[in-house]
């Protein structure tokens, strides 16, 4: 399994918004992608979802390309996208937000069972609130049943857009545990974050994006040491990388 | 005001009401549904409803010859004509409904096209039908033979309820709780709830989009093409323009209850074909539309997204 993004440009009317960007995520990694509000991070993920056309340049997963492939044709080979903001459906049960995460594979009914406690186990909180609404659960509930949701699809890499968005420290921290946790168990992962420090400290590579195109690329563990990373992203707060 | 007529008539009222306004019921599925997946309003539905009037007449008339003169029709007969009549015209309503999207919707909406361009396209699909069934029929309204003899099931006191009454109550209750059970409880269903929640987060579960919102316009379409049949059997006559007035309640159920939400549409139609009947005894029946109207005003000033208006739906964090 790779995912290899070759000189993605996007366009939103006349606005470039991707301007020819290559990214590659190889099978096992975290990859993370970096950079300010409007660098294109969230633009990039939606692309390989196919939620957003890509103008020009290719996508290839498992050696096949899947530029014209439909949103819904790319969950079934095995990408998934946990969206910004959770997405999850706030009036369905969370049950039914993760029955639905395994829409398409109906004729797979025997691993729902299997999979619904699988994310039970990995976020307990979940299994406690069954039966509620996904819209009254608190942010960082949400953030666990948008995973969860994602990960019902089984998918080969998991496309993570700010899962740290809006959620209190301990929970960030939570979060991110389980995202290195989902990693190790086999899912390989691409990970959008403003949270810059948390998402260099849990990637095995980086990229950094700065309008709509790549500025650096780097191991994630090079990045958190580097003065100009440093300074653009990792603020004043950074003082202790690692 | 004419209380004492209201109180006399108490109960014939009320099976009025309630027969008007389960055809309410569900014409306003197949605008609340569709208004669900979409947010555009399927001015279309009307005509929706009147192509489906007419198939039912059109089959007791060609397939089982009846005309005005025949004696209506009783025993396994029947059945057989108000089951193929009630198919001919869910069928015919539900291919329109599916088509309707297929041609004047789709292609807005997947270029993009801003949702103004969808609400002319659908006032323009409604009056291409309309028109178009004007032209067939010389604007000449159609009578549908009687089927089925209006006899009353029981009368106490005077107050009876007829057969084609409580059909179109016992038939639209069990229509309407089916579609409900659909939506909630099945697989496909929940697509559909999915989608009218976030497009593009449904996209994201693996749902074809373009497949879930044509399976909406036929499930509104067949629910429609129901009501179709059972106005017939009422009110035994159609034209091209009946859709409009049914549209037109029906769409003001739907608003009433809470567009996009399906008990909304159930409550909101009942209250309406309820409200109809009672208002046109209690002040005449010149004041029954208006005072319709400043109900629906009312209840909107009071609860801005209807009686059920997507409470369970918009709730945020």
């Amino acid at each position: 399994m790779r995912l290899e993004i070759n000189n993605m440009r996007v366009f939103y009317g006349k606005i470039e918004a991707i301007k020819g960007i290559s990214v590659v995520v190889n099978e096992g990694e975290i990859v993370t992608l970096i950079g300010a509000n409007g660098a294109g991070k969230t633009t990039t993920l939606k692309t390989i979802s196919g939620l957003r056309k890509i103008s020009e340049g290719s996508i290839i997963f498992d050696g096949q390309d899947i530029s014209n492939l439909s949103a819904h044709e790319r969950v079934e080979i095995g990408i998934s996208q946990v969206p910004e903001g959770r997405g999850i459906f706030p009036g369905m049960t969370v049950l039914e937000n993760l029955e639905i995460g395994k829409y398409f594979r109906k004729n797979r009914a025997s691993e729902m069972a299997e999979d619904i406690e699988r994310v039970y186990t990995l976020f307990p909180r979940l299994k406690e609130r069954t039966s509620q609404a996904g819209g009254t659960l608190s942010g960082g509930e949400q953030q666990m049943l948008a995973i969860g949701r994602g990960l019902m699809a089984r998918p080969k890499v998991l496309l993570l857009d700010e899962p740290s968005m809006g959620l209190a420290p301990m929970m960030i921290q939570n979060i991110f545990n389980i995202i290195t946790e989902i990693n190790k168990s086999g899912t390989t992962i691409l990970l959008v974050e403003q949270n810059a420090q948390q998402a260099l400290q849990r990637a095995h590579r980086a990229y950094v994006l700065e309008t709509g195109k790549v500025v650096k690329e780097a191991k994630a563990s090079d990045l958190l040491n580097d003065p100009a990373v440093r300074a653009a992203y990792l603020g004043t707060g950074a003082n202790n990388p690692g | 005001m004419n209380f004492a007529v209201v109180g006399s008539q108490f109960f014939p009222l009320l099976i009025n009401g309630l027969a008007l306004g389960f055809i309410y019921v569900l014409v306003s599925v197949g605008y609340t549904m569709v208004y669900g997946v979409l947010r555009l309003i399927n001015f279309a539905n009307s005509e929706i409803f009147m192509l489906g009037t007419f198939a039912t007449s059109i089959v007791s008339t060609t397939v089982f010859k009846f005309n005005i003169d025949s004696h209506p029709s009783h025993g396994m007969k029947l059945l057989l004509v108000l089951l193929c009549c009630l198919l001919a015209s869910m069928v015919t309503s539900a291919v329109v409904a599916v088509l309707v999207e297929l041609i004047a919707y789709r292609r807005l909406r997947t270029k993009g096209a801003n949702r103004l361009g969808s609400l002319i396209s659908a006032i323009g699909t409604s009056i291409v039908l309309s028109e178009g069934v004007r032209i067939l029929t010389h604007s000449i309204p159609v009578a549908s033979p009687r089927v089925l003899s209006k006899f009353y099931v029981f009368k106490i006191h005077g107050v009876g309820l007829r057969i084609d009454q409580m059909l179109t109550i016992v038939f639209g209750f069990i229509l309407f709780f089916a579609v409900d059970r659909f939506v909630t409880k099945t697989r496909l269903g929940k697509a559909i709830r999915a989608v009218s929640m976030s497009e593009e987060n449904s996209r994201l579960m693996g749902i074809n989009l373009n497949r879930v919102i044509s399976l909406t316009f036929l499930i509104g379409g067949l629910v429609t093409g129901a009501a179709a049949f059972m106005y017939m059997t009422v009110y035994e006559q159609t034209v091209f323009n009946v859709g409009f007035n049914i549209g037109i309640a029906a769409f003001t159920a739907a608003v009433l209850g809470g567009i996009g939400n399906l008990r909304g549409a159930f409550y909101g139609g009942l209250a309406l074909g309820l409200a109809e009947e009672f208002f046109s005894v209690l002040l005449g029946s010149q004041w029954k539309e208006i005072t319709v109207f400043v109900v629906l005003v009312l209840v909107l000033l009071l609860r801005p997204n209807g009686l059920f208006g997507e409470a369970v739906q918009q709730t945020r964090v």
